[in-house]
C-alpha cells in the first residue's frame, strides 16, 4: 500500500505554524465536544494520524444530509479535516459517473482493505430491491459488497440510522436501517433530519484522530453529541423550571421566549446537540426561532403523533413524569448550565 | 402560573445562563491563585439564549492586554477586565468564528512562541547570514 502522509505532515506542507496547529487542535477538541484538557492528546494523535479512505453510499434519501454537510459554511478546520480524509466515492459529489465511478469504489476498497470507512445516507428497501438502484446494483447488494472490507460503518441521518421517512408507516418499500443489515462490523448512527453538519465532521475527525469510532449510546449514537437531551441544554430551561410556558405561538409567553413544552416540544426526550452547536454556522436553532423540537434524532419520530401535541399526551412515552415535573416547576435557573458542565466533567474523568 | 402574567424586561433576553458561568470563572480564579492550575472553558458547549453570550462578554469587559494571531485565520486573545481571565476567539480564513474559549491562566499557551516555530525561524535567520 502506498504511504499516505500524516495529518501533521499535511498541515506542515500547507505552511501551518505550530501556533496554527495548536489553534487547530483547540477547535478540533471543541467540535469533538471533548474538554479542553484533551487538547494535548488530540495534538499527539493528529500529528501521527494517516489520511483514511472514505466511501459514501446514498440510498433512499432526499440528499438533505449531503446538503447539510456541504452547505455548512465549511470552517477551515473542517476543510482541513476534509483535506485529511480521502473521499474516494460519493455519487452526488464526485465528477466520475457510471462504470468509472464504480471502478473508483472498487479501487478504494482494494487499496484500503480492512481500513476504510463507509458512510451511508438513506434507508435500504427490501420489499423490492428494484425500488432503488445505483449503476444497476440494488442498494442492499451494494451495501453488502462495500462493507465487506470496511473498518467501520457510519449511518448518516435518521433514514440510514432508523429507517426514517421512507420507513414511515405503512413503509411501502420495506425500508430498513443500515444496522439491520450490517451486523458484523461496528456501526455508528448519526441521526437527525438532517444531522448537524459539525457533528458529521466531528465524527470523521474523531475517526481520523483516534483511528476508531467514539463511545456510543444504546441507539448507536456518539455520546459526545447525543449524550444529553435538547432540554438539558436548552436556554429556555430556566423558564421550564419556573413553570412559565407559551400556550400559543403568539401569546405573551411566546413573545417573552418562555418554554415551548405545551406547544409540543420533544426536547426533553430528544438526544441531540443543536441546542449548543446550533444551525447555520452557529446562528440559532429551532427553539430559538420559537418552534418546538420535533425529536428528529429519535427512532420513529415521524410516527409518534402530532408535532404540536405536548409530550404529556403520551405518544412519546415518558409524558406523565415530565408533565408532573413541569407542573411543579423547581425554580432552579441554573439547571441547564449545570447539566452542560456535568457532561464536560464526565469526559474529563475519562480522558 | 399562566401566561397572563406579563413577562418583564428582566426575563428577556437574560435566561439565567450567565450567572453560573461567572461563578465557575470565580472558582477557577481561586484555583489559579491557590495552586497555579489553569482552566479552559469551551463556550461552544454551553447553552446561551439570545443576547446572553454578548452579555457575558460585556460583563467580563476588556483589560490591559490584547493580541491578534494570524494563523489559519485570525484569532483575538484579550485579557478581560479581570486579570487572569482571558477571552479567546478563533476565526477561520473566511472570518467565521470557529471557537470561543475563556481561559483562566497567567498567559494563554498560544501566545508563547513555540519551539518548532523558533527552530524554523532560526534556520531562516541563519540563511540570511550565509
Ligand atoms: S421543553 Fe423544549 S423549550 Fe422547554 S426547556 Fe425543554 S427543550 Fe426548551
Ligand atoms: S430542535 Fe429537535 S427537531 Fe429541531 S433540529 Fe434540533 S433535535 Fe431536530
Amino acid at each position: 500500500m502506498k504511504r499516505t502522509p500524516t495529518v501533521g505532515e499535511i498541515l506542515q506542507a500547507k505552511g501551518v505554524s505550530r501556533r496554527g496547529f495548536l489553534k487547530y487542535c483547540a477547535t478540533t477538541a471543541s467540535i469533538l465536544a471533548l474538554p479542553p484538557t484533551m487538547i494535548p492528546r488530540i495534538a499527539e494523535a493528529i500529528e501521527s494520524a494517516r489520511r483514511p479512505s472514505v466511501i459514501w453510499l446514498s440510498f433512499q434519501e432526499c440528499t438533505g444530509c449531503t446538503e447539510s454537510l456541504t452547505r455548512s459554511a465549511t470552517p477551515t478546520v473542517e476543510g482541513l479535516i476534509f483535506d485529511a480524509i480521502s473521499l474516494d466515492y460519493h455519487h452526488t459529489l464526485q465528477a466520475a459517473a457510471g462504470d468509472q465511478a464504480e471502478a473508483a469504489r472498487h479501487a478504494a476498497m482494494e487499496e484500503n482493505n480492512g481500513d476504510y470507512l463507509v458512510l451511508v445516507d438513506g434507508s435500504i428497501p427490501l420489499a423490492n430491491p428494484g425500488f432503488s438502484t445505483i449503476a444497476g446494483i440494488s442498494n442492499v447488494d451494494m451495501l453488502r459488497e462495500t462493507v465487506a472490507g470496511a473498518k467501520a460503518v457510519v449511518a448518516i441521518g435518521s433514514c440510514a440510522a432508523f429507517g426514517g421517512i421512507p420507513g414511515a408507516d405503512p413503509n411501502p418499500t420495506g425500508a430498513v436501517a443500515v444496522s439491520e443489515l450490517v451486523t458484523d462490523k461496528p456501526v455508528m448512527n448519526v441521526p437527525g433530519c438532517p444531522p448537524i453538519p459539525i457533528v458529521m465532521t466531528a465524527v470523521l475527525a474523531h475517526f481520523l484522530t483516534f483511528g476508531e469510532l467514539p463511545a456510543l449510546d444504546k441507539h448507536g449514537r456518539p455520546l459526545a453529541f447525543y449524550g444529553t437531551t435538547i432540554h438539558d441544554r436548552c436556554y429556555r430551561r430556566p423558564f421550564y423550571e419556573q413553570g412559565r410556558f407559551a400556550e400559543t405561538f403568539d401569546d405573551e409567553g411566546a413573545k417573552a421566549g418562555w418554554c415551548l413544552y405545551k406547544l409540543g416540544c420533544k426536547g426533553p426526550i430528544t438526544y441531540n446537540a443543536c441546542a449548543t452547536t446550533k444551525w447555520n454556522s452557529g446562528t440559532s436553532f429551532p427553539i430559538e426561532a420559537g418552534h418546538p423540537c420535533l425529536g428528529c434524532s429519535e427512532p420513529d419520530f415521524w410516527d409518534k403523533g402530532g408535532f404540536y401535541e405536548p409530550l404529556s399526551t403520551g405518544n412519546f412515552d415518558s409524558g406523565a413524569k415530565l408533565a408532573g415535573a413541569a407542573a411543579v416547576g423547581a425554580a432552579l435557573g441554573a439547571v441547564a448550565a449545570t447539566a452542560g458542565r456535568r457532561r464536560q466533567a464526565k469526559y474529563t474523568k475519562e480522558g | 402560573m399562566t401566561t397572563t402574567e406579563t413577562a418583564t424586561a428582566r426575563d428577556y433576553p437574560f435566561h439565567g445562563n450567565v450567572r453560573p458561568l461567572l461563578a465557575e470563572i470565580l472558582h477557577a480564579v481561586d484555583r489559579l491563585l491557590d495552586t497555579g492550575e489553569p482552566t479552559t472553558i469551551d463556550l461552544a458547549s454551553l447553552p446561551f439564549g439570545p443576547g446572553e453570550l454578548a452579555y457575558l462578554e460585556e460583563t467580563l469587559g476588556t483589560g490591559e492586554l490584547s493580541a491578534n494571531l494570524d494563523a489559519l485565520g485570525s484569532s483575538r486573545i484579550r485579557e478581560t477586565a479581570f486579570p487572569g481571565v482571558w477571552w479567546l476567539e478563533h476565526r477561520n480564513v473566511h472570518d467565521e468564528i470557529v471557537g470561543r474559549f475563556v481561559e483562566i491562566t497567567r498567559t494563554p499557551e498560544i501566545l508563547s512562541s513555540q519551539d518548532a516555530d523558533i527552530t524554523a525561524g532560526r534556520a531562516r535567520l541563519g540563511d540570511q547570514l550565509d
